[in-house]
């Protein structure tokens, strides 16, 4: 390989003839192409392309544009999460577990905290305003995940004013979030026995308000989409899976329900006081993008009737405790933080500095070492905008997880892209991508 | 495999930073026996009714924070996970996935494969469990039963060594093709690798103090 020249436009391999496209070079490289006498092109297309979805690596076999063969390379966004955790305690977990799938990040927390909570056996004792704010949060977090799927969907296809509008709505979801939370992003709020701190005060009725200007501007939203001819045409029948290819490879989610089948966990096996919410399950039998689309435009509005029945009920429970009593767990120690997020309430500093020094210790192995979870192992799940996130969670009794891994429905559903793909054109594969909507992070993880 | 130590588990420099190897390990599961409570009993009759050699192939049935977990015979998984897909009395037509667990003192059971199932017909949940020793992982694959295992298994390799026989195309699927080692072992420490920068030698993050 001496003289390899890696700005050569094209170079003979075992593999055979290999041409490097840079940009620009388009009527060249038709040239060069055109003049061999095969038909059969793989094509790599990513991991840097702008329509898949992040550093997602698609080698696609083609005839002319007929993509007869699709395979998807993936691990360029691996950061060994699953691995970290077990050097971290319990509650220092979820800001770990946070970032894998970085638009849905509360479904991941609340997966994981539902998890632990489990193996400690205090499900039931987790306040029913910390579920109260956790489904909130959730649904809140619905709404800005599909806002990125179904905005950058209809950038990759060519639509760039759906996007404009989906950014603005979804920055509406994300101030929300820096208000409750403190941070926009990755905001490790939900923590094991409750949340970290209380909704700030004014807070439900800005919720409401957003929640008014949301589903106002949602219709207009889906004015620009629905009916419009190019847009159906780009993702009517295109992506075809079937329900019996959703069974056998695992696929949950709205792909799933975009075949008929009204499978959601928060009806089926509710979770955070699901049962007592009042919502419908959004299905659709076109098992194509379209379809999948449409159960994302709709399911918006069921999570703003989710959330506004969430702000009668946080009015009702005002004042009650966010985080579990057991002061052996709730952590950090007290949780009446400023808005800003930072720091333990004044009372609390004021006992464990001045008046306890039994306290003082138990703040501090509770903030240094973590609490203790019983050996064991469990399955929790939460209904993610992606599908079914499960956390399976096993604990030698330490202050560490012994093992945690994420059943990422992004890493499970991106297998069916073979089964989308195959027999397509190369432009449709961008279409069922899209309405796969694979988070890097959370395949790779 | 009991293991405790001291008051808080501290031992050795007695580091409070919170990464100070606490070990506290007990993993003795105690097996369960009938009757099991709620739709276990009904599952676990037409298993044993569908299928003779069920009680042989089965090590034990544990029950646990309201999970039923079925340790399956290695060489047997194929065969009770296909029962327990088709079998109309049952039916778990959804895999999700597999998970490895590393229990490096579980000696001749070092490596162990969880899959989590799913029946959508009866909302019910189970979980297979097999081991196997770390000198023969070999585990027979479950992609022709359900084809979504395929990267849930490939993942599994990568991360544990864990062979899966029958799979289409076992490679590693999240770590670079060339890459030496499973990490998600425990031996395997984190980090994995030291950098050279300019000269000096950057430890990984698992030698460095505050993690050890």
């Amino acid at each position: 390989m001496s003289n390899y020249d890696p700005y050569a436009s094209s170079r003979e391999t075992t593999e055979g003839r290999v041409y490097s496209v840079t940009g620009n070079d388009w009527d060249s490289l038709v040239t060069e192409i055109g003049a061999t006498k095969e038909e059969r092109v793989v094509v790599n297309m990513g991991p840097q392309h702008p329509s898949t979805h992040g550093v997602l690596r698609l080698i696609l076999e083609l005839e002319g544009e007929t993509v007869t063969e699709a395979r998807a390379g993936i691990g360029y966004l691996h950061t060994g999460i699953e691995k970290n955790t077990e050097y971290r305690t319990w509650t220092q977990g979820v800001t770990f577990v946070t970032r894998m799938d970085y638009l849905a990040p509360i479904f991941n927390e609340t997966a994981y905290c539902l998890g632990v909570e489990k193996l400690l056996g205090v499900t039931d004792e987790i306040p029913e305003r910390a579920s109260v704010i956790r489904v909130m949060m959730m649904e809140f977090n619905r709404i800005s995940s599909h806002m990125v799927a179904l905005g950058t969907g209809a950038l990759e296809l060519g639509a760039l004013s759906p996007m404009i509008f989906a950014f603005r709505e979804r920055e509406k979801v994300l101030d929300i979030f820096e208000m409750v939370s403190g941070l926009r992003m990755n905001m490790a709020y939900v923590r094991p026995g409750g949340v970290s701190q209380d909704i700030p005060e004014g807070g439900i009725a800005k919720i409401r308000e957003t929640v008014k200007e949301l589903r106002h501007n949602f219709k207009d939203n889906a004015k620009i989409l629905i009916g419009n001819t190019i847009w159906m045409k780009r993702t009517q029948g295109v992506g075809y899976l079937d329900l019996a290819g959703c069974i056998t490879l695992g696929v949950t989610g709205p792909i799933l329900r975009a075949t008929g089948m009204p499978w959601d966990l928060r009806k089926s096996d509710p979770y955070c006081g699901y049962e007592n919410y009042d919502f419908d399950v959004i299905t659709n039998d076109g098992c194509d993008t379209y379809g999948r689309f449409l159960i994302k435009m709709d399911e918006l509005e069921q999570s703003l009737r989710i959330i506004e029945q969430c702000c009668d009920k946080l009015e009702k429970l005002a004042g009650a405790p966010v985080v579990i009593e057991d002061k052996k767990l709730g952590s950090p120690a007290d949780l009446k933080v400023g808005p800003d997020g930072m720091g333990n309430s004044k009372e609390h500093i004021a006992h464990i500095m001045g008046q306890s020094m039994e306290a003082l210790i138990h703040h501090f192995k509770l903030s240094t070492e973590g609490f203790h979870v019983p050996a064991g192992q469990v399955y929790s799940k939460v209904e993610s905008p992606r599908g079914e996130t499960g956390v399976h969670l096993v604990s030698d009794g330490g202050t560490h997880p012994y093992r945690v891994h994420f059943r990422e429905p992004s890493f499970n559903n991106l297998q069916s892209l073979a089964a989308m793909c195959e027999g397509s054109m190369i432009a449709d594969v961008v279409a069922a991508v899209a309405s796969i909507d694979p988070v890097m992070g959370g395949v790779d993880r | 495999m009991t293991e405790s130590h001291g008051l808080f588990g501290a031992k050795g420099t007695g580091d409070t930073s919170g990464y100070g190897g606490l070990v506290q390990s007990r993993f003795n599961v105690l097996s369960a026996s009938r009757p099991y409570g709620g739709y276990f009993d009904e599952m676990m009759d037409e298993l044993e009714r569908a299928y003779p050699t069920f009680n042989e192939d089965i090590e034990r049935v544990v029950i646990d924070r309201g999970e039923l977990t079925l340790y399956v015979k290695s060489e047997r998984l194929f065969d009770v996970a296909q029962e327990l897909r088709d079998n109309p009395a049952v039916r778990f037509e959804l895999c999700l996935g597999v998970n490895g667990v590393h229990y490096p003192e579980d000696k001749e059971r070092e490596l162990h494969c969880v899959y989590p199932l799913l029946s959508m017909t009866f909302n019910r949940r189970i979980r297979l469990e097999v081991s196997v020793p770390d000198s023969h992982p070999h585990v027979p694959s479950l992609v022709e039963l359900w084809a979504g295992n395929n990267w849930h298994e490939r993942e599994t390799f990568d991360m544990f060594g864990i062979v899966f026989d029958g799979h289409p195309g076992l490679t590693r699927i999240l770590m670079p093709d060339d890459w030496i080692g499973h990490p998600q072992r425990k031996d395997y420490p984190l980090g994995g690798i030291p950098v050279e920068y300019k000269g000096a030698t950057v430890p990984p993050p698992s030698e460095r103090r505050s993690y050890r």
